[in-house]
């Protein structure tokens, strides 16, 4: 089963083209990643598939039919979006942020139902942020600032979810309780994540499903184990590098050639 | 869920911030007040018991013709261009998120003194008496604030509009019709210029029942559709592509929000003429108060513009009494330290 899939999707700016003619799967329940260089159009793709922009031409399909035919709330009651580092504005709280994840659910007469109240507390717990719901938005730290602005893709209640580069700009330790609870929604929710990240690593860690892309296309998908290898990181981001096991996960683990510091001891003549 | 209430009625729901209420009620009280006051205060003093003796009907034969033929028009006009100039402000605030947005910004209110200019020129005779009756200024006025409204939003648009591109071509169009209202003035007769330059000012001087009565239901009506729309504007602070991608359709909200942004401005202009920085400096002051959740931010920048128009016409009615300085003047005073000190602060963030 696919959650989303692209039929000859052709985007671009202006006369620029950044994707042509692609014809992509996104496999439902399962946790996918974009990866590829600076500048190939991932997160343009990932946009696209949001219907944040219009493609050239080719459509986007969604529960077998084209979201250009449906209403722009019907996809976002079956769809949310975070995209790249968003800003929220001055002396908004916490709760005020996520509520308004129950926009495609609500009308100008009902505005805050009992379904809304369930569905924005649940994401407010599930993202561990119900202490801070009345918390300003602008005092929080990286990670749970992050949090919240998951909570609002949640109280969205929607099967799929896509994030674009959900850990910018946070510190690892905020990237891993980020994609942890990632993880979670997809495991135990059974959602549909696609998200774009940039650490090739914790993609590897994460992803069910990797999709690499090249060239106004995808040079290469599936499972990390099975496709992540020296060659790929060559060819998408033009890197000599050994892909080793990663020692706790059995995930690939990519350790890029370069310069830098030897630490092993040697003898002289063996140089 | 202490600082919330929740409101459900059948098919109507709200959830209430328990603060923002106490907020707007001491405001009302707190605007009411010093309408009471202000409305005592002039050449014939009278205590605020004496003014709601007088409204309402009980008062002395003259304290009731200076309060209803007079004073009490003036300081219900003011009260509704505050009101109204500071929810413009707010609307476009919210909408281009940038606390730097305001219907001067935009060239609303200079639209509407060009078109002030425009109408004393075009219909005066060699004599230099006006042909028509000076009653419909105010309809001149607001066509050239909402003219000047669309004109921003025409020249603004590729395939849609981008918020900073509405404001850098609000601040150029400004700069034109500004140009354009000083040619006319230099070039008509001095008087005229002078009584131009009050109108760009902004005074609520000589206001008459019938100008209240007629810019009430105009300002109500927007006022109500806009707090039907107040959580899509919520939505949009958040930025385009969350927003589209909760299910806004952005244009269509962009095209309404911008309508009755211009509506309020250009009724506020229309009778007030051009008070400034109101638009600015209320909605801010409404944000340090209750945030910017914009359902409670609307009655809250109303209730605060009214309060600053109606405390500058009372400072520019006493001050120099008899001298009138007009309103425009001390809203200006206050306001142009209070925009610089917003760059101030913009530039350390």
């Amino acid at each position: 089963m696919y959650a989303l899939q692209t039929e000859d999707l052709t985007l671009g700016y202006g006369e620029h083209t950044v994707i042509d003619e692609l014809n992509l799967l996104i496999p439902k329940g399962e946790m996918s990643v974009l990866i590829g260089g600076n500048g190939c159009g991932k997160s343009t793709l990932l946009r696209s598939l949001a219907r944040l922009l219009k493609p050239h031409s080719g459509g986007i399909v969604l529960d077998g039919e084209a979201i250009s035919n449906k209403p722009t709330k019907e996809i976002a009651r079956k769809m949310a979006i975070l995209p790249q580092s968003p800003m929220a504005p001055e002396g908004l709280t916490v709760l005020q942020l996520v509520k308004q994840g129950r926009y495609p659910y609500q009308t100008w007469l009902s505005q805050w139902s009992e379904a809304d109240e369930q569905a924005v507390q649940k994401a407010l717990r599930a993202t561990h942020m119900e202490e801070f719901a009345e918390r300003n938005v602008d005092s929080l730290s990286g990670g749970q600032r992050q949090r919240a602005w998951i909570a609002l893709t949640l109280a969205q209640d929607t099967d799929i979810i896509l994030l674009d580069e959900p850990t910018t700009y946070l510190d690892l330790a905020h990237q891993v309780e980020v994609l942890d609870l990632l993880f979670e929604l997809n495991k135990e929710d059974n959602r549909t994540i696609l998200m774009v990240l940039h650490d090739l690593n914790l993609a590897c860690r994460y992803a069910d499903h990797i999709i690499a892309v090249k060239d106004k296309g995808i040079y290469d998908q599936g499972r990390p184990e099975d496709i992540v290898n020296e060659q790929l990181v060559q060819q998408v981001f033009g890197l000599r590098s050994d892909i080793i096991k990663d020692p706790i996960f059995g995930t690939p683990l990519c350790v890029p050639h370069g310069k830098g510091r030897m630490v092993h001891v040697r003898e002289p003549a063996d140089i | 869920m202490t600082k919330y209430t929740s409101f459900r009625m059948r098919t109507l729901s709200f959830l209430l911030d328990r603060r923002a209420i106490w907020i707007i009620a001491t405001l009302a009280i707190a605007v009411i007040l010093t309408a009471l006051v202000s409305i005592g205060i002039g050449e014939i003093f009278m205590t605020p018991d004496a003014v709601v003796k007088a409204l309402f009907g009980y008062g002395t034969d003259m304290n009731e013709l200076v309060v209803k033929q007079f004073r009490f028009p003036r300081i219900a006009m003011a009260i509704l261009a505050g009101a109204a100039l500071a929810v413009s402000g707010a609307i476009l605030q919210g909408m281009i998120r940038n606390p730097l947005a305001s219907p001067d910004i935009l060239g609303i209110t200079w639209g509407g003194a060009l078109a002030t200019i425009g109408f004393l020129t075009v219909f005066s005779d060699k004599a230099n008496a006006l042909t028509v009756s000076i009653q419909w200024q105010p309809l001149a006025s607001f066509i050239g604030a909402v003219l000047a409204g669309f004109l921003v939003f025409i020249l603004s648009w590729k395939n849609g509009i981008s918020p900073i591109r509405l404001v850098l071509i609000g601040i150029g169009l400004t700069a034109v019709l500004q140009a354009l209202t000083t040619l006319l003035m230099i070039i008509g007769p001095i008087y005229r210029a002078s009584e131009a330059n009050i109108w760009i000012t902004g005074s609520v001087h000589g206001t008459n029942g019938q100008d209240v009565l007629t810019l009430l239901p105009w300002v109500a009506v927007l006022l109500v559709l806009l707090m039907v729309y107040s959580r899509r504007v919520n939505l949009q602070e958040l930025g385009d592509d969350v927003a589209k991608g909760a299910g806004a359709m952005l244009l269509r909200d962009r095209i309404i929000l911008l309508f009755i942004s211009t509506g309020l401005a250009g009724g506020a202009v229309a009778f007030a003429g051009g008070v400034g920085f109101v638009g600015l400096m209320a909605p801010h002051i409404a944000r340090k108060l209750v945030g910017s959740s914009f359902g409670v931010l609307v009655p809250v920048s109303a209730l605060v513009g009214s309060m600053l128009v109606m405390i500058a016409d009372l400072i520019g009615r006493t001050l120099f009494s008899p001298l009138e300085v007009p309103a425009g003047v001390f809203t200006a005073a206050i306001g142009a330290p209070y925009f610089i000190y917003l760059l101030y602060r913009s530039r350390n963030k």
